[in-house]
């Protein structure tokens, strides 16, 4: 009866979009919204709504699709571990395509290594609680949704007590990096349509800064094309109405603290760290590393292991994707030499990344 | 990989979840999840884990408010 369903009606998105077009009429520039989340990229591009926009409204994608912005080094060490006999690799399987400097997790299982694709950081837990032969090492890439879930893995195999579960982690946090990109003054932004299911973890109120401090109207936005279109037209309100706030059109599934527990989690795996975002670089205190308490199961730290030195691939615009600069059409290897089944760049591997969702859906 | 989904809960022992979606099934924990969760409830899931409840007065605000977006316009039409 409240089912996602509701909100992928196609008369409501229509109206909703008639609704934009008319509040937009008269601007004399155009508005630039940035989607920070890759999801949202993925469902724009498969409902179609940039077709259904006014050319007053533009839209650019940011760099919310974690596969993409985890810097290449860290693929590299990940190859590293999975070409040691006596590791168990366990990842997402967004990780399994993305190239590296030389090679990459789907190539070392094609020569023997053992990598598995869980759906769940607790089936590594299990995988390793199987396995006490092995060290398992779990690819814990992913924003604050994924971040509880790999704080939850750890504290199970602590209380399970074992000594061979190991995350190899890229947590990151979504906000700051969102400040970083407003700041650039190429970019003009006029509003971000903010993530829904990382919202869920970190509350509406995470982006408050952004509205009061830093004057960028911020909607948080559900991924039903409904969902897209209101968020749309409410940051187009706000504009309009000359206001900058934080406004939850998700408010079926969040509010402004956010999810306490979750939190909480976060609070006893990880601290914040400075991290480096590919194609952007080092984000101060955006990333969430593993604390000294639990080190035991940082890969990182407990098994050490020469990496090869990173080289990014040549030609990839990945980078200036991620931060909206081109759109993936615009680079030179799109759609001829970079492809799903043979990607160049990570932002062609993810279901969530700029490049496959403009392949796919031919936007 | 932060593909949350919204699924309807078919099964609950206060611990884990198993909730579906067209057809589709999935096992969650419940560990994140502070608010009581029945059969028939919609929660997000996310790489076996709960994160959070519809709430089901919300949702149909949301519809209500992007309805009356509609009504106001074919009103001017
Ligand atoms: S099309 Fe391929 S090579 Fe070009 S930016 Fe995207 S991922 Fe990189």
């Amino acid at each position: 009866m409240s089912g996602p369903e509701l909100f992928r009606n196609r008369e409501i998105v229509r109206g909703l979009a008639d609704n934009i077009a008319r509040l937009t009429a008269d601007l004399s520039a155009p508005l630039t919204f940035m989607e920070v989340c890759g999801t949202h990229t993925m469902a724009i591009a498969r409902y179609g709504i940039r077709s259904l926009l006014p050319p007053e409204v533009r839209l650019i994608s940011g760099p919310g699709c974690p596969v993409c912005v985890t810097p290449i080094g860290y693929v590299d060490r990940a190859v590293a571990y999975a070409r040691r006999p006596e590791t168990l690799i366990v990842t997402f399987g967004d990780m399994l395509r993305v190239p590296g400097s030389s090679s990459s997790l789907m190539q070392e299982r094609a020569r023997g290594a053992d990598v598995r694709i869980v759906y769940s950081a607790l089936d590594a837990v299990a995988l390793a609680a199987r396995h006490a032969d092995r060290q398992v090492v779990f690819l814990g890439v992913g924003f604050e949704t994924t971040a509880p879930t790999v704080a939850a893995s750890i504290l199970a195999a602590d209380a399970q007590g074992l000594t061979n579960y190991f995350v190899l982690g890229a947590n990151k946090t979504i906000p700051i990096p969102m400040q970083v990109l407003s700041a650039d003054p190429a970019m003009a932004i006029d509003g971000y349509l903010c993530p829904a299911h990382v919202s869920t973890v970190i509350g509406a109120g995470a982006y408050r800064f952004l509205a009061e401090k830093h004057a960028l109207p911020c909607v948080v936005t559900g991924f039903e094309p409904a969902d897209v279109m209101h968020g749309l037209l409410m940051l187009v309100r706000q504009h309009v109405e000359r206001r900058c706030a934080v406004e939850i059109q998700y408010s079926r599934f969040v509010d402004s603290q956010g999810n306490r527990k979750a939190q909480a989690l976060l609070d006893e795996v990880f601290i914040p760290v400075d991290t480096a975002w590919r194609g952007i670089g080092v984000i101060p205190q955006s990333g969430l590393a593993i604390t000294p308490r639990y080190a035991a199961f940082d890969a990182e730290k407990a098994l050490p292991v020469p990496v090869e030195e990173p080289r990014e691939a040549p030609g990839c615009l990945c980078g200036e994707v991620l931060k909206g600069k081109v759109m993936p059409p615009e680079c030179p290897l799109f759609g001829t030499v970079c492809t799903p089944e043979d990607p160049v760049g990570a932002c062609m591997v993810s279901s969530e990344g700029s490049c496959a969702a403009a392949y796919k859906y031919g936007t | 990989m932060c593909l949350a989904v919204p699924m309807q809960v078919i099964h609950s022992d206060g611990e884990v979840v198993i909730a579906e979606i067209d057809g589709v099934k999935r096992q969650a924990s419940l560990i994140m999840l502070d608010a009581e969760v029945r059969t028939g409830d919609y929660v997000l899931i996310h790489a076996g884990f709960a994160i959070g409840k519809l709430d089901t007065d919300e949702a149909l605000e949301t519809l209500a408010l992007m309805r009356e977006c509609l009504a106001a316009q074919q009103g001017e039409a």
